[in-house]
């Protein structure tokens, strides 16, 4: 249950070399081979189905992928999406209550008693200390009471209990998405379960979760220097566009999330047609078809939700961010690029791989191997999302006694090489075949598998893509390194952010608390 | 970078063996069902895991053989025993140094460089590191290039170059992660709650500094190389080939060799943490990390089985009483768990974290006490022992549905000379395990006055403070970083 968006910098950096790695493809023999391992179906509802049999053992992986993320919280309500994905853990109608009638009304209670404090809390004038006091001893009351029909975490331990595996969601700006392992004869109680959070998740200990889901913000971004930093960074880098609002929300917008808000979310983007189901493991087709139907059958319909039509306008100026504190070193840029369906998608990808990827890369070579000034120095991109225009960015760790402006122009120096100067026909070479071996190198892992089709099938509309793919890394010619470079890493399209360093206070304090 | 270092090999998480797959299935208790429990649970489908073909050499040598055609790569390791902590404290890093140096300066005929364009034109990696016990040497190519990645692997492992500049890259990384530990609060918390168990100075703990990594030289790796390599080595190949042709491609290899030298055995002594409370400072966070330590045992312990089905209903996933009161009734953390821990051949830790606002330090840290306490204080019920075997046995087949999983447990009973069915045992234990057991086993293990509970946060915003905990003074703890003396300073 994390969100995506604010792993540790690294992470990100990992999953969208992760992202790029399964956007490329693989040979021919593997498609056909997959065209007979793959079913897929579309329930009257709009949801998509893929099932895909690798008999190996006999347990399978599934991925939900919801198509909304974070980027689709309503203005004010930032973390909306992510906020939501923890109550699909709490449970159904059926399972998590003792008495789902009582309970109803309990939590139809606990929503105006908020509502009521969070009224009289938000008054911008004439505030009743008083009166406040009571409004949240009601709230507290009420949820209270609404406690006494919960049977706590049962959706989970049920799950856990039949053997689930690796049970976790994540939420990215982009989408949610739901997965774990199983036993294969366990199928059908997973259908039950998946389905019914799918169509018929109640609103409770809402309250109780917005505050573990702001230990999550504390944990991944307050707490965090590189959460920090990459925070302000987005922030920065966009001024329309919702990549560059916090993903785990505003301390002050996902601290006021309420649950109807949660489950109007849910009622506008949990439809069918939003939604791809990938199961991949010791499953037949034909005989699983029909459970996978009759089950999510029950998932409402109604049309896909419109995308967001905001486009963030072409940047004219540079932007920059300096954090002053007690933390080492650190440098991070980016280049706003087109979002994954441009034509030059697979360049963008063929930059990152020859600018980053291992010991031969340019940026390795040259910061950390020859001018021995940084630990470590990549690029990587689409970062933070891929559904919209994003960016391609470049970070460096200074080694000691070197600094953020360092970082800056031996980056500047690796990309204006990209730009006047042929790639070798090597390097050219060594990012077709490693595309390619990666790519199958992921094939053998069920829940890798499941993951990659439920994305590829939402994106693409046709998980072959996957595979297809390789058409367009083949294609990838120096001419369009350099043109895509000369087009997107231009100064005016930059945005920068640094951590230096500042020395602690004289005076400061160790092993205070007191 | 990739850095495929043998760490899944070292690493807690069980895997593989042979055995008949039943699972238990969840059935109602006497009420009326519940609408999930009337959903039918077939039996499984046959399953009889691969396993490795094992060879010993009469040197002592062992090689695992482990077939697989679903994907055309081939996969080697070669596992070496010894690692960090059988480094002298004076340089310690020396075995993280040696296993970034031993890879980047390559072989006598092919400098570490010309390596790596060899290899990545051909999507195909060699990689070195080391652990705190082992060092492992990994390959993995396509199949197509297997045996010329085989050869160039070998020359790394028996005519390594060990060149003065890729010493000079090493230290430079190791040196900005030394200046960088106090960034983060979580990697100081993990580190600091460790040496309070195993003190400052075990092989388990000691810190590089400065002036260990600085005091590592060339010679110092091509001795321990010399020296490792006489070990007893676990060769392993996974993948696409002929296993007929790869047995004797390893036996020409590894057969000439003279007979194994088994290390030193480690005699350290363990003791509990000196209980209490401690506390490290950081202004920049508003949210304290809480660790109690206590320590833990090793997996020849007979009461294992026992630990573990304790450690699940104490904070093994969502039913677990820390999830279920922490975080859930409470709402005062993302972050809850942990448990008893036991490592192959030396105790593990007994660890409990949690991660809490600033505010909530002293709520949150006596919410885990008490739940620690529950242990032995809370009567256990057959609600919680049934969930608790249900989650680990319905889920032991995870252990080895792959292939490699079932390798790696292989090599690793075979690292710690655990018999083979090492997992079969377990699993038989943990299906024994009675109520009688796990209330026997958190009687004889949880200690709640033995603990040390070590919180990282911000001081000024810890409100009510950490004596409010009632666990007696509070002690600082020192993280300043050493800057090494200057030369001719006498330090």
């Amino acid at each position: 249950m994390q969100s995506r968006a604010f792993s540790r910098l690294w992470m990100c950096a990992l999953a969208a070399a992760m992202a790029a790695m399964a956007a490329r493809s693989a040979l021919a023999q593997d498609l056909k081979s997959f065209e007979q391992k793959i079913t897929t179906k579309v329930l009257p509802n709009g949801l998509t189905l893929l099932v895909c049999e690798r008999p190996d053992a006999p347990v399978f992986s599934y991925n939900t992928f919801i198509d909304a993320g974070d980027v689709n919280d309503p203005d004010g309500a930032s973390g909306l999406a992510h906020m939501f994905e923890h109550l699909a853990f709490k449970g159904t109608s059926e399972i998590g209550t003792n008495n789902y009638a009582d309970e109803k009304v309990a939590l139809e209670k606990v929503e105006k008693t908020n509502d009521a404090y969070e009224a009289e809390y938000l008054k911008p004038v004439g505030r009743d200390p008083k009166k406040l006091e009571e409004l949240k001893k009601a709230f507290v009351g009420a949820q209270a009471e609404a406690r006494k029909y919960v049977v706590p975490n049962e959706f989970t331990e049920v799950a856990e209990r039949n053997g689930a595996h690796g049970l976790n969601a994540s939420t990215g700006l982009d989408e949610t998405m739901y997965f774990w392992s199983m036993p294969e004869n366990r199928l059908e109680l997973w259908a039950w379960l998946e389905s019914g959070r799918l169509s018929d998740v109640v609103p409770r200990e809402f309250y109780k979760e917005r505050d573990v889901v702001m230990e999550e913000r504390r944990m991944r971004t307050d707490s965090n220097p590189i959460g920090r930093l990459v925070e302000q960074f987005l922030a920065t880098a966009y001024v329309a566009h919702n990549y560059g609002r916090s993903g785990v929300g505003w301390p002050s917008e996902v601290g006021q999330i309420t649950a109807t808000q949660a489950m109007e979310f849910h009622k506008k983007y949990y439809v069918g047609s939003n939604i791809v189901v990938a199961v991949v493991g010791d499953v037949k087709a034909a005989e699983v078809m029909p459970v996978l139907e009759k089950y999510f059958s029950k998932v409402p319909g109604g049309t896909k939700p419109e995308d967001m039509t905001t486009v963030e306008p072409k940047q004219f100026a540079e932007k920059s961010v300096i954090i002053r504190e007690q933390t080492q070193p650190f440098y991070i840029e980016g280049y706003h690029r087109p979002n994954y369906r441009d034509a030059d998608d697979a360049v963008y990808d063929a930059i990152q791989d020859i600018m980053s990827n291992g010991r031969v890369s340019r940026m390795y070579r040259s910061l950390v191997r020859d001018q021995q000034i940084a630990a470590e120095a990549q690029g990587f991109s689409p970062f933070p999302g891929d559904k919209y225009p994003s960016l391609f960015s470049f970070y460096a760790v200074p080694l000691p006694g070197h600094t953020p402006a360092e970082m800056r122009e031996a980056i500047h120096k690796e990309i204006d090489k990209l730009k006047t100067t042929d790639v070798t026909d090597a390097e050219l070479a060594m990012y077709k075949t490693r595309a390619k071996a990666d790519l199958l190198r992921g094939l053998a892992d069920n829940q890798g598998l499941a993951n990659a089709l439920a994305e590829y099938q939402t994106r693409y509309g046709d998980w072959r893509e996957l595979f297809l793919q390789l058409d367009r890394v083949d294609k990838v010619t120096k001419d369009d390194i350099k043109r895509v470079a000369n087009k997107v890493f231009v100064d005016s399209n930059r945005t920068s952010a640094e951590i230096v360093t500042e020395a602690p206070a004289a005076n400061a304090k160790n092993g205070g608390a007191e | 970078m990739k850095s495929r270092l043998l760490k899944e090999v070292s690493r807690a998480a069980l895997a593989a063996a042979v055995m008949g797959a039943v699972l238990i299935p969840v059935c109602a208790g006497a009420q009326e069902a519940k609408p999930w429990e009337k959903i039918p649970t077939p039996p499984l489908h046959a399953f009889k895991p691969q396993q490795p073909k094992r060879i010993e050499l009469k040197n002592g040598i062992v090689l695992f053989l482990q077939e697989d055609h679903e994907l055309p790569f081939v996969n080697g390791s070669v596992l070496i025993p010894g690692g960090s902590r059988d480094e002298q404290t004076a340089k310690a890093s020396l075995i993280n140094i040696y296993g970034q140096t031993w890879r980047t300066s390559g072989t006598e005929k092919l400098s570490g460089d010309a390596m790596d364009d060899l290899l990545e034109a051909k999507a195909a990696h060699i990689e070195t590191g080391g652990d705190v016990d082992s060092t492992a040497l990994s390959w993995d190519s396509l199949k197509g290039d297997a045996d010329q990645v085989y050869t160039l692997a070998m020359d790394l492992l028996f005519h390594p170059r060990f060149d003065a500049q890729k010493l000079e890259l090493a230290k430079q990384q190791e040196a900005t992660g030394i200046v960088r530990r106090n960034d983060d609060s979580g990697e100081i918390a993990g580190r600091e709650a460790a040496k309070l168990v195993y003190g400052v100075n075990s092989p388990y703990t000691r810190q590089p500094e400065l002036a260990t990594v600085g005091a590592i030289a060339l010679a110092d790796l091509g001795a321990w190389h010399d020296r490792s390599l006489k070990g007893k080595l676990i060769v392993s190949v996974s993948g696409d080939f002929d296993p007929a042709a790869m047995e004797a491609k390893l036996r020409a290899t590894f057969e000439p060799l003279p007979p194994v030298k088994p290390l030193p055995a480690h005699h350290e002594v363990f003791h509990d943490p000196t209980a209490g409370v401690y506390f490290i400072n950081k202004e920049d966070v508003n949210q304290s990390n809480v660790e109690i330590m206590g320590l833990g045992t090793d997996r020849r312990n007979p009461d294992v089985p026992a630990l573990a089905v304790m450690n699940n209903i104490l904070g093994g996933g969502f039913g677990s009483r820390l999830f279920q009161k922490v975080r859930t009734e409470l709402g005062l953390a993302y972050a809850v768990g942990g448990g008893y821990g036991y490592s192959y051949d030396h105790p593990g830790t007994f660890r409990v974290m949690v991660m809490t606002k600033s505010a909530s330090t002293v709520d949150a840290t006596a919410a885990a006490l008490k739940e620690l306490s529950s242990l032995t204080e809370q009567p256990f019920t057959d609600a919680e022992l049934k969930r608790a075997k249900e989650d680990i046995l319905n889920s032991f087949l995870f252990q080895y549905d792959t292939r490699a999983k079932v390798l790696a447990e292989s090599e690793r009973l075979e690292f710690y000379g655990y018999p083979a069915d090492y997992l079969e045992t377990y699993r038989a234990g943990i299906e024994k395990v009675t109520l009688a057991d796990v209330t026997a086993a958190a009687k004889k293990y949880i200690h709640p006055d033995k603990l040390a509970v070590l919180v990282v946060g911000n001081g000024a915003e810890i409100k009510p403070g950490l004596e409010e905990l009632k666990l007696g003074a509070v002690h600082p703890v020192d993280i300043t970083i050493p800057q090494p003396a200057a030369p001719g300073e006498k330090k």
